[in-house]
């Protein structure tokens, strides 16, 4: 195991991070405060409580999935498909690093600035209404997981990206529907039976749900059945990435 | 002196159907500099790809150290340095930043020291804290190098290191080439430029249309296919050679002014003499007399040329 190339990929990457700090911090928490003044004190304040938590309270927890999920991917297409672009990916190709390597550099490092930006979200949220943590462990694998997989999708997106269109087109086209759809802002026993059905194959929604279970203890599915879902979305990008390197699709001649 | 890369057998096809590398037979010696001479599209960049992981073989066997590039990856790869030849790097980045993330790609451990003498070397301790994109490009060309230095490796693969670069970076190039052999780096440099093999290689190799055409000593080859050339200028035109020069094969010149005689360079008698007295009895007489050696130019040249001739009949 080439410790020192994960410690050198995930160091380089976050230091992007750091460098454009206004970009990749101040802007998504600022977005989510205006969803807590328009949703939580604006509207919030005239909706009923939702299974026994107050509006704003509620949307906490899926405010928080929608920023994790679209950091996650956001850093970790852009991380992997940026020296595709200027060429530098030469030098990931003829080090003596395995691709499990570069994954957990790239990964890590990705999943770690989506799960910086999720807790200082859920701090500001703090600010703004009263949010009760019932399970704190069981938030934070939550939290851990979704920051993880999503990067590794991310990654994948990344690596199939053929130009920055395409960098933007899964994560505006799919994952910000899925999200928007997956219960983020409401419950999903509030829809018709027929979208409570069709939801069910949202897999963005076993996450939120989950996730806001380990807050407020009520959930649309199953805590057992969201574990088993995050778990399994995890392994699949696992493999699709594992058959990448094998092949060097888009990567290697 | 032991062999620090084998190739045997490489070939590389797309997955157009066009082939590459048809069968790359080579052998670098720990310690040498060798350069790969070759046109435009003849593989010399297919074929450092191939050994250092860049792109896959079709088929044949490569060994750094000894070291299986496929099944060793990690031992293979470690004693590999690349500087390819498209300026690729992370233009925001800090010159210090992107060596040091070089080095730790390579699983050594951080070493201020190592790099700092790197950067001293090729001149950027300087510039070590400025953003790559605010660099020259000459000075981005040295940071691709002292990256591909930064792991320390024992082969360095230098893929057209001047290109598009003026005479005087040339020439210092050439100068951190001899610093890297005498510091014990086996050197394997690519170029199209044949003025650059004659200067600093030890061996050279020709490639076209994806075969090794020829792998030699510099001096040997140039011995060997150096023959030189004896003009002699007359004062008058003549229309034919004369009798009493048939046993020199000369030729005369379109304009009836010049013979061309050609001798071997290491020949103990070269002729020259005998030759300048028959001239003279024969009634000739001389404006000038000038003597041109074939390049290492003129054989890849005829190399080339030949082996187009030879897969356009």
């Amino acid at each position: 195991m080439n410790l020192l190339a994960i410690r050198a990929i995930f160091l380089f990457e976050m230091s992007r991070f750091f460098r454009t700090l206004a970009q990749s911090l101040i802007s998504p928490v600022l977005s989510t405060s205006l969803y807590f003044v328009v949703f939580g004190a604006a509207i919030g304040s005239r909706i009923q409580e939702v299974e026994g938590v107050s509006y704003g309270a509620f949307i906490v927890p899926g405010l928080i999935m929608l920023s994790v999920i679209t950091q996650a991917i956001s850093n970790a297409s852009f991380g992997i498909y940026f020296p595709k672009f200027i060429g530098t990916v030469y030098e990931l190709l003829s080090a003596p690093v395995s691709f499990l390597e570069i994954v957990a550099g790239y990964v890590g490092a990705a999943a770690a600035k989506a799960l910086i930006i999720g807790v200082i979200i859920l701090t500001t949220s703090f600010f703004f209404v009263d949010v009760q943590i019932a399970h704190p462990l069981a938030m934070l694998v939550f939290l851990v997981l979704t920051c993880v997989s999503f990067a590794l999708l991310g990654f994948i997106i990344g690596i199939w990206a053929g130009s920055f269109e395409q960098l933007q087109l899964v994560p505006l086209l799919v994952v910000t529907p899925l999200v928007f759809l997956g219960g983020a802002f409401y419950s999903i026993s509030m829809l018709p039976p027929v979208w409570q059905t069709i939801s069910m194959f949202n897999p963005v929604v076993y996450l939120i749900s989950g996730f806001r279970w380990a807050f407020f203890e009520t959930s649309d599915v199953p805590i057992g059945i969201s574990l088993f879902a995050i778990a399994g979305f995890t392994a699949l990008c696992l493999a699709a990435i594992w058959w990448i390197f094998r092949t060097g699709w888009r990567i290697r001649q | 002196m032991s062999a620090i890369l084998e190739i045997t057998g490489l070939r590389k096809s797309y997955a157009d159907g066009f082939e590459a590398l048809k069968g790359v037979d080579l052998e670098i010696r720990k310690g040498e500099i060798v350069a790969l001479l070759g046109p435009n599209g003849a593989g010399k960049t297919t074929l450092i790809s191939t050994v250092c992981g860049i792109t896959t073989a079709t088929s044949g066997d490569v060994k750094v150290g000894g070291h299986c590039t496929l099944r060793d990856y990690r031992a293979a790869r470690s004693m590999i340095g690349l500087v390819p030849q498209e300026i690729n790097l992370e233009p925001f980045e800090k010159v210090i930043n992107t060596v040091r993330f070089s080095r730790g790609l390579f699983g050594k451990p951080r070493n201020d020291g190592a790099i700092e003498r790197i950067l001293r070397q090729l001149s950027l301790w300087d510039k070590r804290n400025n953003q790559i994109r605010a660099l020259s490009g000459g000075m981005k060309r040295r940071v691709l190098i002292a990256k591909a230095l930064s792991h320390e490796p024992q082969l360095l693969f230098l893929d057209e290191p001047t290109a598009g670069v003026d005479v005087e970076l040339r020439k210092d190039m050439w100068e951190i080439v001899e610093g890297l052999k005498a510091a014990g780096v086996t050197i394997v440099l690519t170029t199209h430029y044949i003025e650059e093999a004659e200067a600093i290689a030890d061996r050279v190799g020709v490639i076209a249309r994806g075969e090794m055409l020829l792998i030699e000593d510099k001096g040997a080859l140039m011995a060997r296919m150096g023959q030189k050339q004896l003009d002699v200028q007359l004062s008058a035109p003549l229309e034919t050679v004369p009798e009493a020069l048939a046993g020199y094969d000369l030729v005369l010149g379109s304009d009836g002014h010049t013979l061309t005689y050609s001798y071997d360079t290491r020949a103990e008698r070269t002729g020259i003499t005998k030759l300048l007295q028959d001239v003279s009895r024969a009634g000739l007489v001389l404006r000038d007399v000038v003597t041109r050696q074939s390049s290492l130019e003129d054989i890849f040249v005829d190399l080339v040329h030949r082996d187009e001739e030879e897969e356009t009949p």
